[in-house]
């Protein structure tokens, strides 16, 4: 499999590259840091991924930088298979409500850029005969709540868009594989109490790894969110008003 | 503008939800929240709890600055990985790549946060191992340099720091630099054994050991009294490269100290499996037994079952290499036996030779004491190692695990009493309750490692729970 990856040097995206090098998946790193993203490539060379693992810049916060990223990438592998996107931003909602450009960068990030992001990828995949596409959203997407609206916002868009892109070309080859993430240890959550049923990144990366060679287009992992989820979903209006969570 | 390359995305709401959201968050730091959390933090043994603030990045590099100390998996058993009064201490495992691997030398380059079993998991199906390991495998590269650890194969291939060839260091005034034997040598051989004292390690380079199989051929013998302990543990190290003798110091008259003698190598390929081992996910103990649940009565019976369950014939045979390594991993979480009152692991080496009477007293002290527990360790040391500082000399190990009670530092005291009579001395990776004016007494080597500390941080800067405690240092 040859794979382009946006987000492979932390946390799941490090996790799920390690797989994918492990069985010897052709490796393509997209990110903002050159020097960290060779270091990446090391470790990815050392968990047994063939040479070369290329490199290439790309930013969420910058789309111009995506076309050139895309275009590298497909170059030296030789066309593209797999576009994994783990990349994005988190802040909490007290920081993001007080700080209007922390805001907009914010949705920018995780959603309008992700998604032209996405598109750029889309259009080559599909020019080749189709592909898989799978990014992180996440459970914060799946209902407003009051720690996670600006966040959640953006993530209920980009699944809305994701599941989108599913209904209408994965007849023509194109698999899109919408990851769900719950409470994963990862340097990101580092700060935070661990709820019950957090997760790790290598845990999380097995079921996307797996999810992705089947095409599976909806994962939630740790599994046990999808029930969480469903069960949120269904609370009334003013026990949401209520609630702190 | 920090940003992107970040590939966690989190549910963070429980989190809120439960009260927890950091109030260290720095507005307008996009991507990089402040990455630090209040915590309570304790060693392996559970003892000494003190609160702090724990950075967690993989950027080593950044959190490391203007921290105090950085420490690892928390493997140390007292209060070595402990930040001084309340302050921020980094966490390395994050930090867990591996950026380098020269097929045909062995050479590894990693971050300090690598954990031992990835490592090991990684490359045992190459053939190749780590030089030195501890007896556990949940421990980083990065403090396996700062306690400079040694393992099984002490009495042939000394301590980790003999086979690391470079660290990358950020030194007490922040600065970020490289030592090996060649550059700033003396900082180099400080920082082996020097407790993460001199500087944080953020990086590790060192040579793996060629390995045959990834299988250990195991010898195992029964032995009837103390003396015939240690004669045929230095008689084994002659012929084995790991030997470790587990003993006995709750029987009574002539079967003291007792013990089962345990020898290994690794297999040839005509003797091992052909497959690979298989890695096992070792299951966890869920919660802390009560405290003082284990009676001395209990420990007995579980040194006789041990003891008259290995028969009195020697066994041979292929043993998997983590059960060999590793045998109390096999319980994650094994601590939590202990209560949450917790233990102290005392662990002394004494010097040789190994038939002088010496052996006998300490013994016999920590009977006294009533201070011996089951899975008494010995282990015979061999030469003294490059670093500064590091704990192995010539001599006997010995290592037992201590519960916490009101009469623990009067134990501690009355054995270091006795280890600093004859010479020997206390490995700071298991210590919690060794006096400052004890380790100075046993520590001759204490003022040429303090002065290169000093060098490299006049400021003292660097400190940890057990530096104040140990050493002196201004909480």
């Amino acid at each position: 499999m040859k794979v382009v990856l946006l987000g492979a040097t932390k946390g799941m995206g490090r996790a799920l590259a390690r797989l994918m090098a492990a069985r010897g998946d052709r490796l393509f790193l997209l990110g903002r840091d050159l020097h960290d993203l060779q270091r990446s490539a090391a470790d990815l060379r050392v968990h047994g991924a063939p040479d070369p693992v290329g490199t290439a810049y790309c930013d969420l916060l910058d789309p111009k930088s995506f076309v050139a990223a895309l275009d590298t990438a497909s170059e030296q592998l030789g066309g593209l298979e797999t576009v994994v996107v783990t990349a994005g931003l988190f802040a909490a909602q007290e920081e993001l409500e007080e700080d209007p450009e922390l805001c907009e960068q914010l949705l920018a990030a995780d959603f309008t850029n992700t998604i032209l992001f996405c598109e750029q990828a889309r259009r080559r995949l599909l020019a080749g005969g189709g592909g898989r596409l799978c990014v992180f959203s996440s459970v914060a997407g799946e209902r407003a709540r009051k720690p996670v609206i600006l966040y959640g916002a953006a993530k209920a868009g980009l699944s809305h868009y994701l599941t989108g892109l599913d209904h209408k070309f994965r007849a023509q080859g194109l698999q899109t594989i919408l990851v769900k993430p719950g409470f994963v240890h990862t340097g990101m959550t580092a700060e935070l109490q661990p709820p019950p049923f957090a997760g790790e990144p290598e845990s999380v990366a097995r079921v996307v790894l797996a999810a992705i060679d089947r095409g599976a287009p909806e994962v939630f992992t740790p599994a046990i969110w999808r029930w969480i989820m469903l069960v949120i979903r269904f609370l009334p209006r003013g026990v949401m008003r209520r609630i702190a969570f | 503008m920090d940003a992107f390359a970040k590939s966690d995305l989190t549910e963070r709401a429980r989190a809120g939800h439960q009260g927890a959201v950091s109030s260290n968050a720095r507005p307008g730091q996009v991507g990089t929240p402040a990455h630090a959390r209040r915590v309570e933090l304790a060693g392996w043994g559970h003892y000494p709890v003190v609160e702090g603030l724990v950075r967690r990045s993989e950027d080593l590099e950044r959190i490391t600055r203007g921290v105090p100390l950085t420490r690892g998996l928390g493997r140390s058993y007292g209060d070595a990985s402990l930040p001084a009064g309340r302050d921020a201490v980094a966490a390395s495992p994050l930090a867990d790549r591996l950026l380098a691997f020269d097929p045909e030398s062995g050479v590894v380059r990693a971050e300090a946060g690598v954990p031992l079993m990835k490592l090991n998991r990684l490359f045992f199906s190459r053939r190749w191992f780590t030089p030195v390991t501890p007896g556990t495998h949940y421990v980083t590269l990065g403090g396996m340099v700062a306690a400079d650890v040694h393992g099984k194969n002490h009495h042939q291939a000394g301590c980790f720091g003999e086979h690391v060839r470079a660290l990358r260091l950020r030194v007490a005034d922040g600065r970020i630099l490289e030592c090996s034997d060649q550059a700033e040598p003396e900082l180099f051989r400080a920082t082996m054994g020097g407790m993460g004292l001199t500087g944080h390690i953020l990086e590790v380079e060192f040579r793996m050991q060629r390995i045959p199989t990834p299988w250990i051929w195991q010898e195992s013998e029964r032995i009837e009294n103390f003396e015939a302990v240690l004669s045929r543990l230095e008689e084994a190290g002659k012929a084995w490269p790991f030997t470790v003798c587990w003993s006995d110091f709750l029987a009574r008259g002539d079967k003291l100290g007792r013990g089962i003698l345990m020898k290994g190598r690794w297999a040839e390929p005509h003797e091992a499996p052909r497959d690979q081992p298989r890695w096992r996910r070792a299951p966890a103990l869920p919660l802390y037994l009560p405290s003082g649940l284990l009676q001395p009565w209990m420990m007995r019976i579980g040194n006789w079952l041990n003891y008259a369950k290995h028969g009195a014939r020697t066994k041979t045979g292929i043993v998997h290499p983590e059960t060999f390594f590793y045998p109390l991993d096999v319980l994650r979480d094994w601590n939590r036996l202990y209560g949450r009152r917790g233990f102290t692991q005392y662990q002394c080496v004494l010097p040789g030779p190994n038939s002088h009477p010496r052996h006998r007293d300490f013994i016999a002290l920590l009977q006294a004491k009533g201070a011996a527990t089951f899975l008494c360790v010995i282990k015979d040391c061999g030469r003294e190692g490059k670093g500064m500082i590091s704990f192995p000399r010539p001599g006997i190990s010995y290592a037992l695990d201590i519960p916490i009670t009101g009469r623990t530092q009067e134990i501690v005291d009355a054995l270091n009493e006795l280890v600093i009579a004859e010479g020997g001395r206390v490995y700071l990776a298991k210590d919690a309750f060794t006096r400052r004016e004890h380790f100075r007494a046993m520590e001759p080597r204490l003022e040429a490692w303090t002065r290169v500390r000093r060098k490299w941080d006049p400021g003292a800067v660097l400190k940890s729970a057990q530096s104040v405690r140990v050493l002196g240092d201004a909480p």
